[in-house]
């Protein structure tokens, strides 16, 4: 078996940056940790009910075969085990849903946030507004992947930093705050998404849609446009870094700064 | 009664032969075949498709195609695959069954049955030549949405005039098999003993007739938005691009259980044959399917939960998607008890329906943990749902389809297959259907949205796993023709009864059946 394994690495490409992820992250916020939550919930409850059923089916196909020589039983129904797994699933169900209508209840408060971010998605960039401290600019793919991922680019992806993954510009959050984002969309349908700061959202024409985050530890963290949007949606990465409150406050006022002397030199 | 039969013999005599048979036929088993080949044609059309993302995906980067014409490989493998491939596989199981399972001489409007065949390939000849447009095809995905189904080149107003003649095509045909299975049945033969598969029929039908016209409607509009200024889905004109997808859906989700609901019948159909016993709980069958058909209707924005939509909404569909799960699970109970104890022999349409009930479950599986609103701002738009999918659709409504040909080609041709080969067809399927979507949940919970043409490299392994399962897929469907072809070359006879625990009308008539199926209706105890 391990030998199989190892002659399968060698074959695919890549397996060195790759990694054999094949779960949801928990995430970083109050909002991915409960979506992850309700997802193992569900996931172990698939879990048990499968091995019930399919067990009693492979023993069936085991013993009740023709082969081994049994014969049919005559028996074609039963309105009382019809309402046994009727009622059995349905309170499995009930059970299921008081916790995920909780959640979502959680999710969707998005009152006493500490600081507001607009996002704008565009064909094929992304706009952050600081709605609060005046700070904007645009975000998109960065040159070194944008440049890699041309066809016949000639260049090894895997050789790429963060390939996809990583933007001229990043957004930069205060962690342990309350962060309010208010999406919309100048021409077509985006969605925002970075998934260890929890669930998407969709940026569509005309509507400002609202999602909170709180993210609980500093870093960086990598997401992507999660609605198709023409022929560039698989290059609209989302970079979010999470610096502890000074931090993002200096960055606030030296992107200020720099906004004042751009405009200066302007002027001048 | 007796002057109807001599109508029905004056027209045999002037069939006309050769090619202008097929055009001209009202005859249900030719329609049939001719709706089963031509589903065939078009699973390889779609297959194909399939296949160029595939191999654009095998490896991050892009290799193969630009993102654009990715993208219209994306919408047209679903549009061909959903109304070109599994619907009129259905049709045509229907067009063969139905009369040869109620004991009629053929379907109740023959003409029109005709027709509704013959508007396919006009549809979709305009629908693939948009691939040769200067603009190119369709490339805004499947469903279209708005704004940026508005974006599209030249194709829009062809496919949107195919999509509506594809569902004039289906709404012609559920006429049809209303109106045969209302008013044709072998006297005796009262509602609940229909077979089983002439139920779930009878209950896509309405499916279809209620669901496809909302669809047409959210197409024109597409379409009067783009070249007579209206702005229906257009926010600068005042207009809502989220209702586009609300009206989408309240077709969008009934139709995934018209591809569905047959294949439901088939395998209730196929399971007692081989298990020689009766199906568990007919009534409980009857009526899951009717609830599943009429919850349909209720549930649609499951599909769009990160829209934006109140509490309340989302409370409200996140509950009525999980209540879905109550008759599934009742289906998939049943098919278990009526194997349970049963005297069970693994014959090709067996097998494929065995593998039905348990890979149908684990789509049923995900669909339960998308239904969960705060998971699914997750799963939405990931490959996790891609692997949903194509879970229900292919080892779920394909396998159903591969299933039923095997158990009925005896009949139809009254010559019987190659077991061997549909054995090793089965378990080349199986395996690689397994090979390519398992990983998709993988990739999918890990972060890979769906829908681009390249990835980051973390998501490369099992992306390369998914490729070479999609083309192990593909060859193996090379074997299906074979069989076909040897089927028909190979000098085994079939019996009028090919399996000794089938029951129903079907098996009394002969392999192959008379041209006008049931001259004289059979009485139904
Ligand atoms: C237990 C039953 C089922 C449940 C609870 C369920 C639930 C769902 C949910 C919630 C979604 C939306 C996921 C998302 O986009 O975030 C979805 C997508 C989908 N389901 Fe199911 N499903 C079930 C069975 C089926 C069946 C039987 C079929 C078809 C044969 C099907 C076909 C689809 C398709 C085609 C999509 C994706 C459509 C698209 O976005 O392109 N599902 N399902
Ligand atoms: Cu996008
Ligand atoms: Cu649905």
């Amino acid at each position: 078996m391990k030998r199989i394994i190892y002659l399968l690495a060698l074959v695919l490409p890549s397996q060195i940056l790759a990694d054999w992820q094949v779960n949801m992250p928990r995430g970083v916020t109050p909002t991915s940790e409960i979506a992850y939550d309700i997802h193992m919930l569900m996931f172990w409850v698939t879990v048990v009910i499968g091995v019930l059923v399919f067990g009693a089916m492979i023993y069936s196909i085991i013993y009740h075969r023709k082969s081994v020589g049994h014969q049919p039983a005559k028996f074609h129904e039963s309105t009382k085990v019809e309402i046994i797994w009727t009622v059995i699933p349905f309170l499995i169900l009930v059970a299921c849903a008081i916790p995920a209508t909780k959640a979502l209840i959680m999710m969707e408060d998005t009152s006493d946030a500490g600081i507001t971010l607009k996002v704008t998605g565009y064909q094929w960039m992304w706009e952050y507004e600081y709605l609060e401290d005046g700070v904007n600019f645009f975000s998109k793919i960065d040159n070194k992947s944008n440049n890699a991922r041309r066809l016949n680019s000639g260049k090894d992806v895997n050789n790429v930093e963060n390939y996809l993954r990583n933007v001229d510009n990043e957004v930069v959050l205060p962690t342990d705050t309350k962060v309010r984002l208010l999406l919309t969309a100048s021409d077509v349908i985006h969605a925002w998404w970075v998934p260890e700061l929890g669930g998407k959202k969709d940026a569509i024409p005309g509507y400002v849609n609202e999602l909170w985050i709180n993210i609980k530890k500093p870093g960086v963290y990598r997401g992507a446009c999660a609605e198709l949007c023409g022929k560039d949606h698989g290059f609209m990465p989302i970079v979010v870094r999470a610096v502890p409150k000074l931090e993002y406050e200096k960055w606030v006022s030296l992107k200020k700064d720099n906004r004042v002397a751009e405009s200066q030199n302007i002027g001048r | 009664m007796s002057t109807n039969v001599q109508d029905i013999h004056e027209d045999h005599h002037h069939t006309p032969s050769g090619l202008m048979r097929w055009i001209t036929t009202t005859n249900h088993k030719d329609i049939g075949s001719l709706y089963l080949w031509f589903s065939l044609l078009m699973f390889f059309v779609g297959g194909f498709m399939a296949l160029i993302i595939r191999a654009e995906l095998f490896e991050p980067g892009l290799q193969l195609v630009v993102p654009g014409f990715f993208n219209q490989m994306t919408t047209m493998h679903a549009l061909i695959m959903i109304f070109g491939a599994v619907m009129p596989a259905f049709v045509g199981l229907a067009n063969w069954q139905i009369p040869i399972m109620i004991g009629a001489p053929d379907m109740a409007l023959p003409r029109l049955n005709n027709w509704s065949f013959w508007i396919l390939p006009f549809a979709f000849t305009m629908l693939l030549s948009t691939l040769f447009f200067d603009s190119g095809g369709p490339a805004a995905g499947w469903t279209l949405y708005p704004p940026l189904s508005l974006q599209g080149g030249n194709s829009m107003p062809f496919v949107i005039l195919s999509i509506h003649l594809l569902g004039i095509s289906s709404i012609l045909g559920a006429i049809n098999v209303i109106a045969t299975i209302l008013n044709m049945r072998a006297p005796g033969m009262t509602l609940m003993k229909m077979p089983i598969f002439i139920w779930t029929w009878l209950i896509t039908a309405f499916l279809l007739i209620a669901a496809m016209p909302v669809l047409a409607g959210a197409i024109t509009m597409l379409l009067t938005d783009r070249f007579f200024g209206t702005s229906f889905f257009t926010a600068s004109g005042g207009g809502d691009p989220v209702m586009f997808q609300h009206i989408f859906w309240f077709f969008g989700h009934p139709e995934v259980y018209i591809l569905i609901l047959p294949a439901f019948g088939i395998v209730s159909t196929i399971i007692p044959a081989f298990s020689r016993k009766k199906l568990f709980g007919y009534d409980s069958m009857v009526y899951a399917t009717a609830s599943i058909a009429l919850l349909s209707f209720i549930v649609w924005a499951h599909h769009m939960f990160t829209v934006g939509m109140p509490l309340a909404g989302e409370i409200f569909f996140m509950l009525t998607t999980m209540l879905i799960a109550v008759p599934t699970g009742i289906k998939v109970f049943n098919w278990v008890a009526t194997m349970w104890r049963g005297s069970m022999t693994f014959e090709t349409p067996m097998l494929f329906a065995l593998a039905f009930i348990i890979l149908f479950t684990i789509g049923g599986f995900s669909g339960l943990m998308l239904a969960m609103t705060p998971a699914d701002f997750q799963y939405h738009d990931t490959y996790f749902v891609v692997a949903h999918f194509h879970y229900v659709l292919v080892p779920g409504a394909v396998f159903a389809i591969i299933a039923a040909v095997y158990y009925w080609l005896p009949k139809w041709t009254g010559k019987m297959y190659s077991e061997s080969l549909g054995k090793l067809h089965f378990w080349l399927t199986t395996i690689f259907v397994n090979l390519t979507f398992f990983p998709m949940h993988f990739v999918g919970l890990a972060g890979m949205p769906r829908r681009i043409p390249d990835y980051p490299v973390q998501f490369a392994d099992f992306n390369a796993i998914a490729s070479v399962g999609a083309f192990g897929f593909g060859l193996s469907q090379l074997l299906f023709i074979y069989i076909l072809y040897n089927t028909l070359k190979r000098d085994v006879t079939a019996e009028d009864k090919v399996w000794d625990g089938a029951e129903g009308l079907e098996w009394t008539l002969s392999s192959p059946p008379p041209y006008h199926s049931f001259e004289k209706a059979p009485r139904v105890e």
